[in-house]
């Protein structure tokens, strides 16, 4: 008997150093446990495959750097999930070398994005990032050169010493590349972390300049041909994308609200109106694989209310409308007519958007309609 | 007691010049207590009578020095509370002017000393604490004798520290002040100087029998309120309440009213026995009235109706209190209070605050008004959101201010004063390095900062005292504060004209500060009715997104989204505009600290 959930998210904690504005569970080193872990991982797989449907829709492989595990533990991993429509693998570009690249290929890998985050060295240096500009473009084309036709790049903006030129040359030099897909965030940095320790107040003091990267983002990708298409995404569209439609498969399935399997340390999953959240612990996680138990989790059951609130607030982060049938309840009708004053919202037809304008606002705005 | 053996008399003096010692010693002395008892500023202590369950603090003690019936009649050490004060020393024929030997006459001891010769009593100089090693006891001396007219070599000298000399102040009370001068057999009359409310007992008041003799279980009427009760008690205080069949012509002592309320035997007034009435009252009751007022809000709006008893309970003991509910659209529900000065707001707030455990938030006070409105009706006015917007003429109260200071600092009084619309009135010199400065000023220029201000600008020499003189017109304007084209009624304010242009740009740039940005740009707003002085822009934010929203993160950044909707519903909306209410607190504090 086989459950509904078509897609899969398989966390892969491990890094070859932690950068400073990461809060993501992630391990350093650890080389001994690659394999332990990945053994882990399938058994968990195993006792939750009832969930699965029979064909999964998505992939993906985050982390952490899941390029940084040992290549004998991730072509183990690769090649014991279930085929997928789409599977991604997220990864840093000093990792990836022709053979990883050819690795990922042969392993049925559909889609690769790539860390980059910023092609100048002092930005660069401030996030702590390994890798420079010639290695993602040695990185890229060793993508290409493996056959991947759909690549993304991740880019970091409000970087501390980011001038607009500055967001202006990595927004180049990341369009020059051509990728399929681009996720721009700004950078969070997150209080008691060592980066906000750093460079809280150099960022505060840089808030008033910084101000309209956002805006230079999206009006730089999309003069350039790419979709904005969520929040901090865009993809290319039209003759560019021959056809295809380029957004993350994947992804798209958390902001459209289906459910999800999330194996791994500190991974979520989302199945039937339950929530839960592994423990990011390795060792505890390792030893309940073992013992044939589900490892330690954190659940949080998500009523219809919490979901109908979850669907407006990721919902209205794409571009496309938000169809309003069945989330009316979770809507501040008041809010919503104020909005709509403002011009930071519209409905079309039976469904609700943001305008251009609301969209750069949409964080405020979507705590303004929740009820 | 003949009333030839009766002495009734006072001690005034500047704050810390020694007051609560001397009366110490003089109980010490007479044996009132005995030094087991002895505790320090007995009269000064609250909890009296905790024995008895009840606490209420003497008015006025009696005792006996050698043969005589010695009354001392406590006043009231503030100018807030002159006319208490004045009313209490009508009640002598004679007051002790204390002065600390080493520091001369102050600002409080030219008020007590004027009132003292105002209400034409005897007054016995005495320097206080010659056993200082900085005292200077002659120059204290002279300074004393010159301000009452008298030979410096008859100012008594002593020290209430140490007992010295106190023996010979009883004797000068005794030789010095007359004895009372009223018809034992006329009708009865009896000034009410004080009173006081305990929780078993009702409304305390304290009086001195001018004519004729009161007896227990006798109806009374206040003439002037005409409220009417039966004396429950007579008695006196000897420290303690002693109760007495009978309070005769020239006596001091207690009536216990049985009255629930304070507010109906007021100071001043007038006892008369209803089966003998008098024809005619004493003179002088006036019914005193709130000249400062104030917003006082809880921090915590649940605690609302503890306020509103807390301002109750206290109205019983303190019937100069006015309140009455105020809604303010930023700070909630709250209460206006009338205060007859700065100093008796500070006591209501510290009292409501230390008594009743309560979190206030009080705003900027301002004074009263009297406001001419085109229809030539007359209005006063007690918060500047009542202000009407258009107005034939305002007028404002105004202080008569007596300022000593060392001479050096006379240039920077008078600038200060200048600042602060002031009108020099006259200078003289006490003595060679000290100078006594009179102007008159408006009570809006000193209610704020004025003091903070004085004492900062001559490095705390300067003393301060003064009384009120009444209303003047002046070119006064309301400045209302708009956030998007809405006044916003709290931080309304009324002021002289020419300083509206700097206040009003001052609170608009506080306010801009203040007021997260919004979704769309949000004009500041300082107006004289229609006209714009001042003007700021909130911009509109530009951004504001969740950065990343995945699978691992939806929890999160939804509870993110509900805490800021909370937050919202917690702000106040001025229009359409959401301002926290710490942003008016903040213009408030403005208004309260350093405003200039």
């Amino acid at each position: 008997m086989s459950g509904g959930v078509r897609h899969l998210y398989v966390h892969l904690p491990f890094c070859a150093a932690r950068c400073g504005y990461c809060d993501f569970v992630t391990l350093v080193g650890r080389e001994g446990e690659h394999e332990p872990y990945v053994e882990a991982l399938l058994a968990e797989l195993a006792l939750e495959r009832s969930s699965l449907d029979r064909e999964l829709d998505t992939i993906f492989l985050g982390g952490g750097t899941p390029t940084y595990t040992a290549p004998r533990a991730l072509e183990r991993l690769l090649a014991a999930l279930p085929p997928a429509r789409e599977v991604t693998v997220e990864a840093n570009p000093e990792t990836v070398t022709p053979r990883l690249a050819a690795l990922l290929r042969r392993a049925g890998v559909t889609r690769v994005s790539l860390g980059v985050q910023s092609f100048q060295p002092h930005l660069l240096h401030a996030l702590e990032r390994r890798a420079d500009a010639a290695a993602v473009r040695t990185a890229f084309h060793a993508l290409r050169d493996a056959g991947f036709d759909n690549i993304s790049l991740d880019l970091i903006y409000g970087v501390p010493g980011q001038s607009a030129s500055d967001l202006a040359h990595d927004l180049d030099d990341a369009i020059a590349l051509a990728p399929e897909h681009l996720s721009c965030y700004e950078l969070e940095s997150k209080p008691g972390t060592r980066f906000a320790h750093a460079h809280g107040d150099e960022l505060a003091r840089q808030a008033e300049a910084m101000e309209g990267y956002f805006e230079q983002v999206v009006e730089t990708l999309t003069h350039a041909g790419y979709r904005w298409y969520e929040t901090a995404n865009f993809c290319r569209g039209g003759v560019a994308a021959g056809g295809r439609d380029l957004r993350s498969r994947h992804n798209l399935a958390y902001w459209l609200g289906r459910d999800y399997l999330g194996l791994g340390i500190g991974a979520v999953s989302t199945v039937g109106g339950v929530r839960w959240r592994n423990a990011p612990k390795l060792a505890a996680y390792v030893a309940a694989a073992r013992a044939g138990r589900v490892p330690p989790r954190e659940v949080e059951p998500l009523d219809d209310d919490v979901r109908r609130r979850e669907r407006l607030l990721l919902g209205l982060r794409l571009d496309e409308p938000l169809p309003l049938h069945g989330v009316e309840s979770a809507l501040d009708a008041g809010a919503l007519a104020r909005l709509e004053r403002l011009g930071l919202a519209e409905r079309r037809g039976s469904g609700l958007t943001l305008t251009r304008r609301g969209r750069f606002l949409g964080g405020g705005v979507t705590a303004e309609l929740i009820a | 007691m003949d009333q030839t053996r009766i002495r009734n008399f006072s001690i005034i003096a500047h704050i810390d010049h020694g007051k609560s010692t001397l009366a110490d010693r003089i109980l010490q002395a007479t044996d009132t207590v005995s030094a087991r008892e002895m505790r320090d500023q007995l009269l000064d202590t609250m909890d009296l009578e905790r024995e008895r369950g009840i606490t209420i603090k003497a008015q006025a003690v009696r005792v006996a020095w050698k043969g005589h019936q010695l009354n001392l009649i406590d006043t009231p050490g503030h100018v807030d509370f002159t006319y208490e004060v004045s009313r209490s020393l009508q009640a002598c024929e004679g007051a002790l002017l204390v002065v600390d030997a080493a520091q001369g006459t102050e600002a409080q001891t030219l008020a007590n000393a004027y009132l003292a010769i105002e209400n034409d009593l005897e007054i016995l100089p005495v320097v206080n604490k010659i056993d200082l090693p900085q005292a200077n006891p002659d120059a204290a001396a002279a300074e004393v004798a010159d301000l009452v007219g008298e030979d410096a070599a008859r100012v008594l000298r002593i020290s209430a520290k140490t007992g010295e000399g106190v023996g010979d102040v009883l004797d000068a009370v005794v030789e010095r002040v007359p004895p009372p001068a009223g018809d034992p057999d006329a009708p009865a009359r009896a000034l009410i100087f004080d009173s006081t409310y305990d929780q078993y007992r009702g409304v305390l008041a304290f009086v001195r029998v001018v004519d004729g003799s009161f007896r227990t279980r006798e109806p009374l009427r206040a003439m002037a309120q005409g409220t009417r009760f039966e004396a429950e008690e007579l008695g006196f205080f000897s420290p303690t309440m002693r109760a007495s069949a009978t309070l005769a012509a020239g006596e001091v002592g207690y009536v216990v009213t049985g009255l629930k309320d304070v507010s109906k035997l007021r100071v001043g007034d007038t006892l008369t026995s209803e089966r003998r009435p008098a024809a005619e009252p004493l003179p002088g009751y006036k019914d005193v009235k709130p000249m400062v007022f104030a917003g006082l809000f809880p921090t915590d709006s649940d605690d609302y109706p503890e306020l509103r008893d807390a301002l109750e309970r206290l109205k019983l003991n303190d019937a100069a209190l006015f309140y009455e509910p105020e809604t303010s659209q930023a700070l909630g529900f709250g209460f206006r209070c009338g205060f007859l000065g700065l100093l008796h707001m500070e006591i209501v707030r510290e009292r409501l605050e230390r008594e009743f455990d309560l979190d206030l938030l009080v705003t900027a006070p301002n004074v009263a008004y009297r406001v001419t409105a085109k229809t030539a009706e007359e209005v006063e006015v007690h918060n500047p959101a009542e202000m009407p917007r258009e107005f034939e003429r305002v007028e404002e109260p105004y202080v008569k201010a007596s300022i000593i200071v060392p001479k050096e600092y006379v240039g920077a009084v008078m600038e200060l004063n200048n600042d602060r619309r002031g009108r020099f009135e006259g200078m003289e010199y006490l003595s060679e390095e000290r100078v006594h400065l009179t102007y008159e000023l408006p009570l809006a220029e000193i209610v704020l900062d004025y003091y903070d201000q004085l004492k900062s600008r001559t490095r705390g020499y300067a003393s301060f005292d003064y009384d009120l003189a009444g209303f003047r017109e002046g070119e006064l304007v309301r400045v209302d504060v708009l956030v998007a084209g809405e006044p916003v009624d709290a931080l309304s304010l009324i002021m002289h004209r020419d300083g509206a242009y700097a206040r009003g740009k001052a609170l608009v740039e506080r306010l801009k500060e203040e007021i997260p940005r919004q979704f769309f740009d949000v004009p500041i707003q300082a107006a004289i009715g229609s006209r714009v002085i001042a003007r700021e822009t909130v911009k509109a934010r530009r951004k504001d997104v969740l950065a990343k929203c995945y699978g691992g993160d939806i929890s999160r950044k939804r509870k993110l989204l509900e805490k800021q909707k909370e937050g919202k519903k917690r702000m106040k909306q001025v229009g359409s505009v959401e301002v926290p209410q710490e942003a008016f607190l903040a213009v408030l504090n403005l208004n309260d600290g350093a405003r200039r």
